[in-house]
């Protein structure tokens, strides 16, 4: 069964969220009950694939031995070595699923992509000595909790524990119970009235056409139905999460009305892209800033920025138009920055209502064109795009680099 | 080395390049965009190198950090010296 998805998924959770409710009104701890019904619901969601729950006990284990073994190895000694084989390790399942080494027959399951990643920040975290020991009970808990099984938000461990650590008085369940129930109604309305109503009156109608007007009009219906299918899910599974005392963070924050495309990225399903700021670009960044290595700085980020959506774009699926898709916004990052360095001096673009409604406006175009190509839609336009893209990319690093140099000699001439 | 407010009011000035740290200490770093992830890595690398404080990337909330002074009394109260 699809998780949020029918209804014979709903059915369940109603009844077995009964006994958590009474619990958790009554001050009493739930974590024991949740992790309970998560292990059966699992059960369930796994049920309708081919070896699915094989392989979801075999990633469990394989994940836990990883991340036991390395916490282990990391209080006694913290050698760089340990570190990145328990980094390879805990991204083996994901690299072997996504077919990234051909003769491993590993199908995988449900969010095993959404997992994968829970386990490698753990490993992170526990070199950097923000997790020290790691009991079975919380990351069972965290591995099976099932409202954000198969599409996140992606929790963080320590944010998690710390909610199955702390049990909330009757009276502070009970406003938490309420929050939750209005998100999944929010949750209700987003992905089975508006997104059912888009996708059925709007989008599907559309056909196979090809012509500009036929791609535009397809460009939107995409959009608005992805935003309220994923973002109703994403409801549905934070008000779930509420409902049995965990506070799984929030995945959007109204992405459409970002001003700019570094707005849209914190905003848009945002404990993916944080957990690629975090993880990935913030890391990068350190390590060249704590190295000294001697780089332009804004080069620095623009790689950077190409490294995060380039293993974005990745994560998706390994097709031509999801890597596609992750340049293109590496581009876009990097063409606002260089246009907003650009900006300072040459006052292209001013400031008041009338400028900000047309950044919005120019923004949310960008952002529709990207899932244009993220819906994969254009076929081998995407060829032509990547054709566009690389020059483009050269372009905008020399500009910054000739930016700087000017700057710099003025600095020096003051 | 101790931490002193002053000194880490003066290395956010230097990054985020702006007077307004000093004048108003609870002004919003990251909402008002004086403070953005690549900020954030300089001033992690300023603090472990002047005032031998080493914060580890995903140690910040960016609300647990939204301001100066937010961020002193976190420091203050998880690195005493």
């Amino acid at each position: 069964m699809i998780p949020f998805g029918e209804f014979g998924f709903f059915l369940p959770v109603i009844i077995l969220a009964i006994p958590a409710i009474i619990l958790g009104l009554k001050g009493r701890t739930i974590r024991w009950y949740n992790l309970i019904i998560s292990i059966y619901m699992v059960y369930n969601i796994l049920s309708g694939m081919h070896v699915a729950r094989e392989h979801f006990l075999l990633f469990f284990v394989f994940e836990w031995f990883i991340i036991k073994g390395y916490s282990y190895l990391r209080q006694r000694k913290n050698l760089t070595v340990f570190y990145f084989l328990a980094l390879i390790g805990s991204f083996l399942p994901l690299v072997f699923e996504k077919r990234l080494i051909p003769g491993i027959n590993f199908i995988g399951f449900l969010g095993i992509s959404y997992l994968t990643f829970k386990c490698v920040q753990m490993v992170m975290e526990i070199k950097d000595g923000l997790i020290e020991k790691v009991k079975f009970f919380d990351f069972a808990s965290f591995m099976f909790f099932f409202p954000t099984l198969s599409s996140g938000p992606i929790d963080r461990f320590r944010r998690f524990t710390k909610d199955l650590a702390t049990k909330p008085s009757g009276e502070e369940y009970r406003e938490l119970l309420l929050k939750g129930i209005q998100k999944i109604f929010l949750g209700f309305l987003y992905k089975f009235i508006i997104g059912f109503l888009v996708k059925t009156y709007w989008l599907d109608p559309i056909g196979s056409s090809h012509s500009f007007l036929t791609t535009m009009n397809y460009m939107y219906a995409y959009t608005m139905y992805l935003f309220f299918d994923f973002a109703g899910y994403s409801s549905f599974a934070v008000g779930t999460s509420y409902v049995l005392a965990i506070r799984t963070p929030d995945n959007f924050n109204k992405p459409f009305i970002s001003s700019s495309i570094k707005d849209f990225w914190n905003r848009w399903h945002m404990t993916l892209s944080t957990w690629f700021r975090d993880y990935v670009y913030m890391r990068l960044i350190y390590y060249f800033v704590k190295k000294k290595i001697r780089i332009n700085k804004y080069v620095l980020s623009y790689i950077g920025y190409f490294l995060l959506f380039g293993l974005m774009g990745l994560w998706h699926g390994s097709d031509l138009f999801y890597i596609v898709y992750g340049l293109y916004h590496a581009v876009m990052m990097t063409g606002f920055d260089v246009f907003s360095q650009l900006n300072k001096d040459w006052k292209l673009w001013g400031s008041g209502k009338g400028w900000n409604l047309l950044s919005i406006l120019v923004t949310f175009h960008f952002v529709c064109f990207g899932f244009l190509i993220f819906s994969g839609h254009i076929g081998y336009l995407n060829w032509v795009l990547l054709l566009i893209i690389i020059p483009l990319t050269i372009l905008l690093f020399m500009i910054q680099i000739i930016q700087s140099a000017h700057k710099k000699l003025e600095m020096q001439k003051a | 080395m101790m931490m002193s407010r002053e000194k880490v009011l003066n290395i956010l000035t230097r990054i985020c390049d702006s007077k307004e740290i000093m004048s108003n200490p609870d002004v919003e770093l990251y909402t008002k965009g004086l403070l953005d992830s690549f900020g954030t890595v300089q001033f992690i690398v300023a603090l472990e190198e002047e005032l031998n404080i080493s914060v580890s990337i995903t140690e910040i909330d960016r609300e647990l950090w939204a301001t100066p002074n937010k961020i002193i009394d976190y420091l203050e109260a998880n690195y005493p010296q």
